[in-house]
């Protein structure tokens, strides 16, 4: 299900915990609204002032998340998916399914479409809106055939020497008795090391959660993007916590340290470029934010699209090996 | 002293400082049939009970002492020295943690590469240490590992390596999440190179080893009963609320399930390993 685009401006907002200012405020603004209709005063003022006191108090509170707040807005069920911004940014979608050898895949979606009318390959995971396709996305938690399909599909781009754009949003990997029996381990292996060497151009974006291996399967490439409200870590800052800390109430505590958010992951040089979202997040003003990542994929692109395949194969690789951080040390 | 220690008999107190122990390690429990063994029977039997069969855990440089032969070995990647990049600290700070498992291991960080040969036959093991922080990978694994690879390519060798590990370094943040992509990137160029690359996963080999190089090597082996998998049985049973059905995870029903060539016990694995290399590489077999 897709967000409903044309009529955005009059969907109801989910405001998260920490926004419940804002979400008192709007509330007031609404009850003005629907007053002012019936009323002979005018209070429209009144409802404007209102209105640029919410603006700014999103603002402040925008300006100082931390991490774990982040994560939250990264999860926000209203946050667009990866079948929205396959619809405002590309053109002839022609969706793909299946793995070939057991399933399709739900909660990795992929095809071929246009990009400013050149064909591109689309894979992303896909999350659910509301529960009945929630569970069919299985939460945007794939199994090996998912896995499998989305490395079927960047076989095939690479066989016409089409560019491959993922999208990540996933919380990990299923961890389910069947996923272990069909060898998810295995599937997301394969795709690292077919990603390392596809003779085509790679461009990733995390979209949302960022979750460990399960992310990773379709991340590896030429140019990483993140939203800049998304979150891309080794561990959720739950699990991190309930092992570490022993209790997962400390998951603010593990964001924090992890280092999960996109500002503090380029800082570290482990992304290449923080896409910024609209002002209370990416589900506030989707429209917005499909136009700053389509102008952020454009420019990703164009940097790599001039490369020999094997000059891009031995930057990217250039890249995978240099990862992490050590000291080296002369041993007797 | 309180009074009922003074009520206390004194023979009692005096038995209990002059008792004669036994001396540390002499016996060990076999955890999985409970049969009690001399230490040193079990060490000469490669540390696999010889009452069941169990396998025992091995530290890293004594199972590369089992594997490789005696001559001409060297360490590769000795020099790669942990660091502490975000600057982690939960309940312990990491910096602590990995002087802890230093002190406790004599080791400087959970992975040790060897070059050296297996009946003759030359190749680069490399071999991850559980007792050092459960055998996960951060930058130093991952390098060490890029190193032996890069190695191996440049000589010409096999690439072998040995899996005991709980996966991804949570205190290396996603830098160990990129040692994934990292160290499969690196098999990807062996591969092109057309080296062969053996895996042999040992108990356990979870998370993000087992899902990442281990399983795409040219052979896959693995010890008896050794726990392999994506996801660690725990949080697999949080998810699905059910039991887990015995044996699940485990060597035997991995290789029911088709994701494993073959189980190797550990005595056969000098000679199986050795089998295969010469195979892979058609040359003519060692004595």
């Amino acid at each position: 299900m897709l967000l409903d685009w044309s009529n955005h401006a009059f969907m109801k907002t989910t405001f998260l915990d920490f926004e419940q200012p804002i979400a008192e405020l709007d509330a007031k603004i609404e009850a003005l609204r629907f007053a002012q209709e019936d009323s002979a005063v005018d209070i429209s003022d009144e409802i404007g002032r209102l209105a640029s006191k919410s603006q700014s108090l999103t603002k402040d509170i925008y300006a100082k998340l931390t991490p774990w707040q982040i994560a939250q807005v990264a999860r926000h069920p209203q946050r667009p998916y990866t079948l929205d911004y396959i619809e405002h940014i590309f053109t002839d979608f022609e969706e793909l399914h299946g793995d070939r050898s057991f399933a399709d895949d739900s909660a990795i979606v992929g095809g071929l479409a246009r990009f400013n009318g050149q064909s591109v390959m689309i894979i992303g995971h896909q999350k659910g809106r509301d529960t009945k396709d929630k569970i069919y996305r299985n939460f945007g938690m794939p199994r090996p055939e998912g896995y499998r399909k989305a490395l079927r599909l960047m076989r095939l781009a690479e066989k016409f020497s089409i560019p491959v754009f993922t999208f990540v949003d996933t919380p990990g990997a299923y961890p389910g008795i069947d996923a272990e029996e069909r060898g998810q381990s295995e599937a997301i292996g394969r795709n690292l090391m077919v990603m390392s060497e596809l003779r085509v151009p790679l461009i990733c974006t995390i979209i949302g959660e960022g979750g460990s291996g399960g992310a990773l399967a379709i991340a590896v490439g030429d140019c990483v993007l993140m939203l800049q409200y998304s979150t891309y870590s080794v561990i959720s800052p739950e699990g991190c916590a309930s092992i570490l800390w022993k209790s997962s109430e400390k998951a603010n505590e593990a964001a924090e340290t992890m280092g999960i958010t996109a500002a503090r992951l380029k800082t570290l040089g482990l992304i290449d470029r923080v896409v910024n979202e609209p002002l209370g997040g990416a589900h506030r003003d989707p429209r917005s934010m499909a136009g700053s990542l389509k102008k952020a994929l454009q420019d990703a692109l164009r940097q790599v699209s001039d490369l020999s395949p094997t000059d891009l194969i031995e930057r990217r690789n250039a890249r995978l090996l240099g990862y992490g951080k050590f000291k080296e040390q002369r041993v007797a | 002293m309180s009074w009922l220690q003074k009520l206390l008999p004194p023979k009692i107190k005096r038995a209990e400082g002059t008792r004669k122990s036994i001396p540390e390690g002499l016996w060990s429990k076999c955890p999985a049939c409970e049969a009690v063994l001399y230490t040193s029977d079990l060490e000469s039997n490669q540390s696999v009970c010889p009452k069941c069969g169990h396998h025992h855990q091995l530290r890293a440089r004594t199972r590369l002492d089992l594997l490789l032969d005696p001559e001409g070995r060297f360490e590769i990647g000795a020099e790669v020295l942990p660091l502490d990049p975000l600057k982690f600290k939960d309940s312990r700070r990491y910096t602590d943690r990995i002087a802890a498992a230093q002190a406790e291991t004599g080791e400087t960080d959970a992975m040790v590469v060897m070059q050296g040969a297996i009946k003759t036959v030359p190749v680069v093991v490399a071999c991850f240490e559980y007792a050092f922080i459960g055998g996960s990978m951060g930058a130093v694994v991952g390098e060490r590992f890029v190193r032996g690879v890069m190695a191996a390519i440049e000589q010409q060798l096999p690439f072998i390596c040995i899996t005991a590990t709980g996966g991804a370094r949570m205190q290396e943040g996603l830098f160990s999440l990129m040692q994934m992509a990292k160290t499969t990137a690196a098999i990807s160029r062996l591969a092109q190179q057309r080296l062969p690359f053996i895996s042999l996963l040992t108990n356990p080999t979870t998370g993000g080893v087992s899902a990442s190089f281990a399983f795409v090597a040219d052979v896959v082996l693995a010890e008896p009963g050794a726990l392999i998998g994506f996801a660690g049985p725990r949080v697999i049973e949080q998810t699905v609320r059910e039991k887990l059905p015995d044996g699940f995870q485990r060597s035997e029903f991995l290789l029911g399930k088709g994701a494993l060539d073959m189980i190797v016990d550990r005595r056969e694995q000098r000679d199986r390993i050795a089998a295969l290399l010469t195979l892979l590489q058609r040359i003519p077999a060692v004595q």
